[in-house]
């Protein structure tokens, strides 16, 4: 009797806490994106363009230290994102030497009229990992700008996934090119330009572009409202006096004609550049690029030091802009790999649809269970229903996010209870007919069945631990749900079912014969 | 209340009926798999999918010919309940696009040629882009998955009893997850995320019912040490009848609530487990054992097989002495 109060205490207690942990469910069970509405993306970062910069810094450098060094070159060029070859070397001793800094991270071979480079394999991977983390940290930055209630920003399966879950979204597509966007801002001379198109951009150079000056879009200045501006070309110096790595800071603001525009401050030492910078360019025209695409061209009127604007832009692109910008740029481009978009009223009738389904499958499971078990079918319900109260209680207090299959889940939970409870009921009812009396019938099947019952839960659960490993929110949802309420079911068919029992026993005086089961 | 009074059926006698019935069903499953083709459904096959919904009705006819013109062969269907005036448009991976944009773009297209159409004001509710290398990504997923679960499960079950009861489980479950696929394709299922977790829950499930049943029978070998096996095994899944079909009975209205008010979404997953639920309890009465006894050879007696590999349970078989 001491033993079952013991019991009944404990029961209570996991029971209670489960309810405070719950309560209220509106704010502390979590939705998933197909209940709540919002978007899954799966992004892939490209981590060549990092290995590219890399490669074509360290080509850059290598020219200019041969060139510090007096020593002959014919060529010095990029090859893939990983390699360089260097050709027409007549002075080798001197080459060596010039070629100390990239020796670092590149291993040479001498191959005949000169020298391959390649980059070494631990650096390729230290820098693939290093521009998924910083995409993702950059990611992250923006999406907090964004202004997105619990977003999740995380790894993916691939090396080069990464895992984006925006809730509540409703412009997806704004939501995305912002999240895309790389955000390079350089400020540049413009060498020539505008050409109304490409084609002609080229001729001006005889189709033989220089390699230090690169063909550019841009917008038509003055031409009508942005957006609906022609498209022209410039030809504009690769070689960046300003780039996005040197703001201080960006703002909305606005132009001298109140138009939108994004006001940026630089950092000290970008600022004492941009100041020689603009000062021995009095009089050219500058160009302000972002993401490969001329924003605007301004003539340097004098010493610029430590701010700028970005103007011929609307509101939205304003907005936008300065998110993109101060999350800083990325290191690489990506693509999107997968996009899972849910209404936020398809998601309001999924949580109806499963929630009239759970209920109509337990009232069904409990009719039945009184029907047919009669007084001990009240056993079976209730420990039926402490496990979806312990399950929910266990949910909210591990924040695992509830999902369309997740209430699935929940059914499936109410099944497996119902099945460790026939399977109890059932073998009591056996031993009854033994006649040996209720209380030693209730003892041998409850006995006789735990390794049963242990076996078919750890069956079942091999099965749901396999499920984790898909990425998406819904299947993940629906493996945690299944995985608790095996647990938690073991605890209620087993330890409160028998404690219920043992109540039904002990409130009579002779060891009675019969069950009502 | 007894559902069954000392059911006593000779089920043994069905077990090459059962196979035999089973094998039909399996091989014309797999023969139009391998004909037609598994129909896969955009979590694996990649693609665009979107639901949009219409202000006014609409015939899948008329968003069929607005959405004709795309490249590729679209799927056109009702989504839901006709009054919802739903319609799920699906595009194939267009040739040698991998990348994301265009399945971005593909989705512009369709948004683009219903307007061009005329057909009455939309919205898009639900939309799925899914590129061909999360598609391949997740149908090996898929496929490791299960076959590891089979495998793990397999592994504990030999643990826990002799081998061929571990093979007879798992024959019964391969059984199922064969029997649910082959269902699928009568009935026009796709393969998507949601069907292979029901099929793996069922792997799970079905394997259950399994171990109840050789859980008794494992029980009555000790006792009775003189008979033959198949008679124990027989009486085995009698003493069991009843509890088998209470369970699955329950489980089956449970999930039919779901098939019947869960909504479009979980139609497929509801689906599955159905088939799964019935092909389980099926499988359990007359495919596990059979197999299981097959492989011990036959009428051998209880006693050889059982001494072939008791189980490893020391403090319970104490208690079992004194509580007889």
């Amino acid at each position: 009797m001491k033993d079952t109060r013991w019991r009944l205490i404990l029961i209570v207690a996991v029971i209670g806490l489960s309810i405070w942990s719950f309560y209220p469910p509106e704010t502390k069970i979590k939705l998933g994106l197909d209940l709540k509405g919002g978007v899954h993306l799966v992004l892939r970062v490209h981590t060549d363009d990092a290995l590219r910069v890399e490669t074509e810094t360290t080509v850059e450098r290598l020219r200019d230290s041969m060139q510090r060094a007096g020593v002959q070159f014919t060529k010095a060029d990029v090859v893939s994102p990983t390699e360089f070859r260097v050709e027409g070397i007549q002075d080798d001793a001197g080459f060596r030497t010039a070629s100390v800094d990239a020796d670092t991270n590149y291993d040479r071979s001498s191959e005949t009229g000169g020298f391959s480079f390649r980059m070494k394999p631990n650096i390729v991977n230290q820098l693939r990992e290093q521009t998924v983390t910083q995409a993702l940290e950059t990611i992250e930055r923006r999406v907090n700008e964004l202004g997105v209630a619990e977003p999740i920003v995380a790894r993916y399966s691939g090396a080069d996934q990464i895992l984006v879950q925006l809730p509540g979204v409703s412009d997806v597509r704004r939501a995305k090119e912002i999240i895309r966007s790389t955000a390079q801002l350089k400020l540049t001379l413009v060498d020539q330009g505008p050409f109304p198109n490409r084609e002609s951009a080229l001729q001006a150079f005889n189709n033989n572009v220089p390699t230090e000056v690169e063909i550019l879009p841009g917008r038509q200045e003055g031409g009508g409202t942005a957006g609906t501006a022609g498209t022209v070309f410039y030809a504009v110096k690769r070689a960046a006096a300003v780039t996005g790595r040197d703001l201080r800071n960006a703002q909305q603001s606005l132009d001298e004609f109140n138009r939108p525009a994004v006001h940026f401050t630089l950092k000290q030492d970008a600022a004492a550049r941009f100041g020689n910078f603009t000062q021995t360019n009095i009089g050219r025209p500058m160009a302000i690029v972002l993401d490969n695409r001329v924003m605007s061209v301004a003539t340097i009127q004098g010493r610029i030091t430590d701010s700028g604007q970005i103007t011929g832009i609307n509101h939205d692109e304003m907005v936008d802009t300065v998110i993109t910008l101060k999350s800083g740029a990325l290191p690489a481009s990506m693509d999107y790999l997968e996009e899972r978009t849910v209404g936020p009223s398809l998601g309001a009738e999924s949580i109806r649809a499963g929630f009239i389904s759970s209920l109509a499958g337990l009232a069904f499971v409990v009719l039945f269970m009184l029907f047919y078990y009669r007084l001990t079918g009240i056993n079976a319900v209730i420990s039926i229903v402490a496990n979806l109260v312990i399950l929910l209680g266990l949910m909210a207090f591990l924040s695992s996010v509830m999902t369309l299959p997740g209430i699935a889940g929940f059914i499936l939970t109410i099944g497996m209870g119902v099945d460790s409870n026939v399977l109890i009921f059932e073998r009591i009812k056996e031993e009854l007919a033994t006649a040996r009396g209720a209380r030693a019938a209730v003892n041998a099947g409850f006995d006789r069945v735990w390794w049963t019952i242990v076996d078919t839960h750890v069956s079942s659960l091999i099965a749901a631990l396999l499920l984790l490993q898909f990425g998406t929110s819904t299947i993940r949802g629906f493996a945690v749900t299944l995985i608790i309420g095996l647990l938690s079911n073991v605890f209620t068919a087993v330890f409160v079912s028998r404690t219920a029992f043992e109540l039904v026993l002990s409130r009579r005086q002779t060891a009675a014969q019969t069950l009502s089961i | 209340m007894q559902l069954l009074n000392n059911a006593n059926y000779n089920f043994l006698r069905w077990k090459w009926h059962a196979i035999a019935l089973s094998a039909i069903v399996i091989l014309a499953g797999l023969g139009l798999i391998a004909a037609k083709g598994m129909p896969l459904g955009i979590d694996f096959s990649g693609g665009t999918l979107v639901v949009v919904q219409f202000d006014q009705p609409v015939t899948e006819e008329q968003v069929r010919n607005a959405v004709d013109p795309l490249p590729g062969e679209e799927v056109v269907q009702q989504y839901g309940d006709v009054s919802e005036r739903r319609m799920l448009i699906r595009l194939p991976q267009t040739e040698g696009a991998v990348e994301g944009n265009s399945l971005e773009q593909a989705s512009s297209n369709v948004e683009a040629a219903l307007q061009k159409a005329g057909l009455p004001k939309f919205t898009i509710v639900n939309r799925e882009l899914v590129s061909a290398i999360i598609g391949r990504d997740l149908q090996l997923r898929g496929i490791y998955a299960t076959l590891a679960s089979l495998a793990a499960i397999t592994i504990y079950i030999g643990f826990r009893f002799r081998f061929s009861f571990a093979v007879g489980a798992i024959a019964a479950t391969l059984h199922d997850v064969l029997v649910t696929l082959a269902f699928l394709v009568f009935f026009k299922y796709e393969l998507s995320l949601n069907v292979v977790a029901a099929i793996l829950t069922i792997t799970g499930y079905s394997v259950n019912d399994t171990i109840v049943i050789f859980d008794r029978v494992r029980e009555n070998l000790r006792s009775r040490r003189r008979e033959p096996l198949d008679k124990i095994v027989n009486e085995s899944v009698n003493q069991t009848l009843s509890r088998t079909i209470i369970t699955a009975g329950t489980t089956f209205l449970a999930v039919l609530s779901i098939f019947l008010f869960g909504g479009e979404a979980l139609r497929g997953f509801s689906f599955t487990m159905l088939v799964g639920i019935v092909s389980g309890t099926y499988s359990t009465i007359f495919i596990a054992s059979a197999i299981a006894i097959i492989l011990s050879g036959g009428k051998a007696r209880a006693a050889a097989a059982a001494s072939s590999g008791d189980v490893v349970q020391g403090g319970k078989k104490q208690k079992r002495a004194k509580a007889s």
